[in-house]
């Protein structure tokens, strides 16, 4: 792929996110204990781990769409949690997301997909908007399905294009939630290679929540590894990829058994078997 | 199980209907309170009001002529063993506009349009489109839930009327065309019997009534939708059988306010 994109240096050392305690529980259920990371500009950093370990709890934190029991999340030095509903929408618009499925809007095309947040917080000339948006696609190779509905993308055009529609407003911090989820090693070599070179160009910086450890590791500048709602384990590509820590030496290695037992806990194998079937739940069982 | 437990299980019913009752007022709200741009950017609610009004006129249009008609002939069945056929043209206009017009046509919508509101606000949550909204800073409640609820409620009395409307010209078609009552009667008797203010307007205040309840339902269920296909299903349904049930008491409510002087 040929990059039509020129890297623009990051602005300043401070670092946009920064996380410090943070805790947090779905009523009595912890599911982050104790967080802490920091994300500097101008860095891809992937947040890595198993299902249901606080990844994407932490990207909503981050987002604000949660709010901690405890501790806080910084970004561009404002607290989060603390921010009323206008501050929370105005660093938003500095903020892009791109959700699992992408999450486009199924009733608009492509086009108005993109134009979507231009149209709604800027008072840009639809010719303008127009410019911008096939900008946009450009960048990510699709400006040919502007005209498209959400419905005739493919997986891998779908999270292209909801790459777009996320660099619309030219945010500081994209956040990704496992980008890489159901694509084929070509989109998904694509998407990767999109969200380094968007980084670099845009001079933004990025936050990678994914499962896939070969391609993220290809593209990150740092990995914070999460189990059980804590960081375990952080490092460069390079550390992580050489740890000699037993977890994360199994997840990026993937190996069946290690400290995550292939098994969920359970009592001992014989006593349940000789024990009677549960009854079937329901009034009409 | 023993009395306790069923006890328990009561009372939780009971407190949790009573908080979904405040999740869903106070929701409602929030839904008047950002409804500025849905009125801003009419074109948002005109295009709504497409989708849930227009594209409801087939079913409303067809049941009130299949209405109009059953009245005509079991008005005219009940009527002439008193000698009386020719006022069957009051007798089709006031069952109409009093009653089945707003009742019928605001079961209708519930099944044809809240459902689909329902089904539409809740699959845009299980794909985390609405997530994806707020997180570009558009609230969604003003974006997506306030245009089609004002889309509703405006669409409601008209398709009542047009209800009414073409139940008359079924009533006629019947009575007037097939049976052979007079038309002069029956016109001329329905327009002195039909009052602006005590039949039209009242009707058209229920069909009012009834747009805001049932779009209040349909919105509402929407978003409260657990984000899976089981849970957008059942908010579907909960939104047809909690308006039908909504939409017939406030029905009797309102005629007993209306017609009775209570």
């Amino acid at each position: 792929m040929r990059s039509i994109f020129t890297p623009v240096p990051p602005v300043s050392d401070e670092p946009l996110v920064q996380i410090r305690d943070l805790n947090f529980a779905y009523d009595s259920r912890a599911i982050l204990s104790g967080i802490n990371m920091t994300i500097p500009r101008g860095k891809v950093v992937a947040i890595m781990g198993l299902s249901g370990c606080g990844k994407t709890t932490t990207l909503r934190l981050i987002g604000g769409q949660l709010r901690p029991n405890s501790g806080d999340v910084r970004v561009a030095g404002q607290v989060v949690h603390e921010l009323d509903d206008d501050g929370l929408y105005r660093l938003r618009r500095r903020m892009g997301m791109l959700f699992q499925f992408g999450a486009l809007f199924t009733d608009m095309t492509v086009y108005d997909n993109i134009a979507f947040q231009m149209r709604e917080h800027t008072d840009l000339s639809e010719e303008l908007i127009h410019d911008l948006v096939l900008m946009k696609l450009h960048a990510v190779g699709l400006r040919g399905a502007h005209q498209l509905m959400p419905s005739e993308l493919s997986g891998g055009m779908a999270r292209r294009v909801a790459l777009a529609r996320a660099i619309a407003l030219d945010p500081m911090l994209i956040m990704y939630d496992e980008p890489f989820a159901g694509l084929d090693p070509i989109s998904l070599s694509i998407v990767g290679e999109l969200i380094r070179k968007l980084n670099d160009a845009l001079g933004i910086s990025s936050i990678v929540v994914t499962h896939d450890v070969q391609e993220s590791l290809k593209i990150v500048d740092y990995v914070y590894f999460m189990s059980g709602g804590k960081v375990v384990a952080e490092g460069t590509a390079e550390e992580i990829k050489h740890s000699k820590e037993p977890f994360v030496h199994q997840f990026v290695w993937g190996e069946i058994d290690g400290p995550v037992n292939f098994h969920y806990p359970a009592r001992p194998y014989g006593a349940e078997l000789m024990e009677q079937p549960a009854r079937p739940q329901g009034w009409w069982s | 199980m023993n009395p306790a437990g069923m006890l328990r299980r009561l009372g939780r019913s009971v407190t949790d209907r009573v908080w979904r009752l405040g999740f869903a007022s106070r929701f409602l709200l929030m839904t008047l309170l950002y409804s500025g741009m849905a009125l801003r950017r009419l074109q948002l609610t005109i295009r709504e009001t497409y989708f849930t009004g227009v594209l409801s006129l087939i079913i409303i249009l067809v049941s009130g002529l299949f209405v109009g008609m059953v009245l005509g002939l079991q008005g005219y069945d009940t009527l002439q063993r008193y000698g009386s056929s020719e006022a069957l043209g009051i007798l089709v206009a006031l069952s109409l506009v009093r009653e089945l017009g707003p009742v019928v046509a605001a079961l209708l919508f519930a099944s044809r349009a809240g459902s689909a509101i329902t089904a539409e606000i809740g699959l845009m949550k299980a794909t985390e489109q609405l997530s994806a909204m707020e997180m570009m800073a558009v609230n969604p409640i003003a974006r997506v839930v306030a245009p089609r609820f004002w889309a509703g409620v405006i669409s409601m009395p008209l398709l009542a009327a047009l209800f009414s409307a073409m139940g008359v010209l079924g009533g006629y078609l019947v009575g007037v065309q097939l049976i052979g009552v007079d038309e002069g009667s029956f016109w001329s008797q329905m327009q002195a019997a039909v009052d602006f203010r005590q039949d039209i307007m009242n009707g058209v205040i229920k069909s009012f009534v009834f747009g805001i309840i049932v779009s209040w339902i349909a919105v509402f269920e929407g978003y409260d939708a657990d984000p899976t296909a089981e849970g957008v299903s059942r908010a579907t349904t909960r939104t047809v059988v909690t308006s039908s049930l909504a939409i017939l008491a406030a029905d009797f409510v309102l005629t007993a306010f209306m017609f009775r002087g209570l």
